[in-house]
């Protein structure tokens, strides 16, 4: 029996070296997915970004992926296996994700690290995140413009700054056309559950609101507002497919231009710690198609969105009152990044409480 | 042709032992199949499944990390399952243990000494039992249905959990993200041998399950435990009380799923976070039954089970098959066992027409 196992053992070692020294000739990149890659959403978008990052780099590289990978001890598991596995650089695509990176990070310290959404960097961990709120705001235009009732309805994932800088954004783009806009705010605590999300989206239409945005991944708001008749915004990929008549536009991630700029990086040696937060001028961010809108209100959308990205506009800029009536930014002064990144407090507009 | 089952007149000692072995190599062999329909080579794709990750020495503990929690949990459950208590609660036992025994290193975590280890292990066997209290009073002194309110609580200690990390056990220093401050080094459970993360949580679950085994093979309460499960009425005739015997399983499996849970925070996660458990609490019901409710093979079941969670990873790797393999590997391992547990009450017979019955007897 011994003998049996020490002979497995050997062929699988034979097996392993040979597979090792076919890869050593291609880099290694390599992703880890919170979510299926064919969700939909947020998964999807970075998985495209890959086949991109495939199609442009592929005679230098490969890349390997792991879906599905929980938050916590599952990540920091997975995250080890690639490393182990050789991959060069790793890229880990949930904010849940950021611990387990640094800790794997500080175990492999010839390996590069690239963590999406997070805070904390390393000598070896670059993060990158984009300005998702800069669509946000013009959805929250077309909203405005859209909207019969004044009310939009948007259905939010969990009440971390990301996300509530999002929820803003989009008060305030509305507001900028129509003064007494207001959301409402469903959280349905969860990044992905088609359950979840299409019971948010109905309370949301049954409580009178004619517009919905989503913070979710999946399609099911798409879906419950093409039945209702009612409009709707798509979140990291273009959810055409699942309203074609619904959806005003969606804000897709196009992941790929920075994976294919960052891997170039690593491939030429001159990789280092970076933390970027790009936005719908650098093409991490684009707009789907403008449709199912009036002529001016699609104008008045391209418009903003030429603005944003000349730098004219920035969709964070005063006079802006917090949700209490108490001023936050005086007029023409923009806010920076740090609070931003740490917001936990709405504008006026919002008909929530912040979940505390 | 025609296939009889027949009971046998007496539970087959040989196909006890050999049936989940049976069901293993089924599973193999069908996996193998799905692999090959999948255009995959099978001998390389259940390689990486089941062999890869026993390769190395880092995967040998991630499997014991694994592992570990669902074997504490399982070995519980199996007290509760023999003495006819159902508790599918586990998992929010876990949660409340992690919350109690995170008490010491989030609220007073100025407070450094070697005594903090200790007590929130201790205190997290007890927020486990506390909670497994309230379908255990529930039980015993209003009938309620165990299965339902268990159940049920999970989603409270949950949402319990998800409230005290985005409000009043925030990280201040956590940029307003859902999640507390990391444990202080007094409070992280060590590891256990230098070589991998595998920490004490592993040995705790080890030695639960010899505990456990004991009492049940050799202890006067191991019996009261089978007797009131098997048959409540003989057991009152026997003395043994049904109710105080609600209270003792309950209160166990709800101590062991609460030392699960903060062994699993303070050695692997080491701070609290919306969520801490990928559903270790079901999974362990899982564990428990595959292991037939006997706390030794249920270590056995545990590390199956773990290993079909990293074989899955590995198979992702090396072959670039979906992560769903995994549910369907653990789908098809749980099916041939419960099919294969049918040889240990049956034989079964092959009847040919053509021949009379007497011709083929015994068994095939």
């Amino acid at each position: 029996m011994k003998k049996l196992l020490l002979a497995l053992a050997s062929t699988a070692a034979v097996i392993g070296f040979a597979s090792a020294a076919a890869a050593q000739e291609k880099a290694k990149v390599c992703f880890v997915y919170v979510g299926s890659k064919t969700d939909g959403g947020w998964t999807q978008a970075h998985d495209i970004g890959r086949l991109e990052l495939e199609k442009a780099l592929g005679d230098k590289i490969e890349t390997q992926f792991l879906e599905s990978v929980p938050e916590g001890p599952d990540a920091e598991r997975a995250i080890e296996r690639l490393a182990r596995s050789g991959c060069g650089l790793i890229y880990t695509t949930s904010f849940g994700f950021m611990d387990a990176t640094i800790k794997i990070a500080q175990k492999f310290p010839d390996v590069k690290f690239e963590h999406a959404t997070g805070y904390k960097t390393a000598p070896n961990v670059a993060t990158y995140n984009s300005r998702f709120y800069e669509g946000r705001y013009i959805q929250g235009v077309i909203a405005a413009k859209m909207s019969e009732k004044g009310v939009a309805g948007y259905i939010a994932s969990f009440p971390i700054p990301e996300v509530v800088m999002g929820i803003n954004s989009f008060v305030i783009g509305a507001r900028s056309v129509n003064p007494d806009f207001k959301i409402k705010v469903v959280w349905a605590n969860t990044w992905f559950d088609p359950g979840k999300e299409a019971d948010a989206a109905k309370a949301l239409v049954d409580q009178g609101v004619d517009i919905l945005t989503q913070h979710t991944d999946t399609t099911a708001p798409m879906q419950v507002a093409a039945e209702r008749g009612i409009k709707a915004f798509g979140q990291a990929s273009d959810m055409i497919a699942a309203g074609p008549k619904t959806q005003l536009t969606a804000i897709v991630d196009t992941w790929g231009a920075y994976y294919i700029k960052r891997t170039q990086a690593f491939l030429d040696g001159k990789w280092e710690t970076t933390s970027s937060w790009d936005g719908l001028k650098d093409g991490i961010l684009t707009m789907a198609p403008y449709t199912n809108m009036p002529d001016d209100v699609k104008k008045l959308a391209e418009e903003t969105e030429a603005k944003i990205k000349s730098g004219e506009l920035k969709p964070f800029t005063g006079p802006l009152k917090k949700q209490d009536g108490s001023e936050w930014l005086a007029a023409g002064a923009s806010s920076d990044d740090g609070t931003l990144l740490g917001m936990n407090f709405y504008v006026e507009g919002v008909d929530d409480q912040l979940p505390k | 042709m025609r296939i009889e089952l027949e009971k046998r007149a007496k539970i087959s000692t040989l196909f006890s032992i050999l049936s989940p072995f049976i069901a293993f190599l089924l599973m193999i062999i069908f996996g193998g199949i799905m692999f090959a329909l999948l255009g995959k080579n099978p001998v390389t794709a259940l390689y990486s499944f089941f062999v890869e990750p026993l390769s190395e020495v880092w995967s040998l503990h991630e499997l014991a990390i694994k592992a570990a929690p669902l074997i504490l949990i399982a070995v519980g459950l199996s007290v509760c399952f023999r003495s006819n208590n159902w508790n599918i609660g586990a998992e929010g036992q876990f949660i409340m243990g992690a919350i109690a025994g995170s008490i010491l290193p989030v609220v007073f975590y100025d407070w450094q000494s070697p005594l903090v280890l200790p007590l929130m292990m201790l205190m997290g066997m007890l927020g486990g039992a506390l909670f497994a209290a309230i379908p255990a009073f529930l039980k015993a002194h209003m009938n309620t249905n165990e299965i339902l309110t268990s159940l049920m609580l999970v989603y409270v200690a949950q949402l319990f959990l998800d409230w005290l990390v985005r409000g009043p056990w925030r990280n201040p220093g956590g940029m307003n993200f859902p999640e507390t401050r990391t444990f202080a080094a007094d409070a992280i459970l060590p590891e256990m041998i230098a070589s991998g993360r595998t920490h004490w949580g592993f040995a705790f679950a080890i030695i639960a399950a010899i505990l456990v085994w004991f009492m049940m093979r050799y202890t006067l309460k191991g019996f009261e435990i089978s007797v009131l499960g098997q048959s409540e009425r003989a057991g009152r005739f026997a003395g043994f009380s049904s109710r105080r015997m609600i209270w003792f399983s309950m209160l166990l499996s709800g101590a062991l799923a609460g030392l699960a849970g903060i062994s699993e925070v303070s050695g692997a996660i080491q701070q609290l976070r919306p969520v801490i458990s990928p559903g270790y609490g079901f999974t362990a019901i899982i564990v428990a039954f595959l292991g037939r409710l006997n706390p030794l093979g249920i270590i056995a079941a545990g590390l199956v089970l773990a290993l079909t969670y990293l074989g899955g990873e590995a198979a992702q790797l090396s072959l670039g098959v979906s992560d769903k393999v995994t549910r369907v590997f653990q789908g098809l391992l749980l099916f041939f066992v419960l099919s294969c547990d049918t040889l240990i009450h049956y034989r079964i017979r092959l009847v040919w027409y053509r021949f009379t019955a007497s011709d083929l007897d015994g068994s095939r």
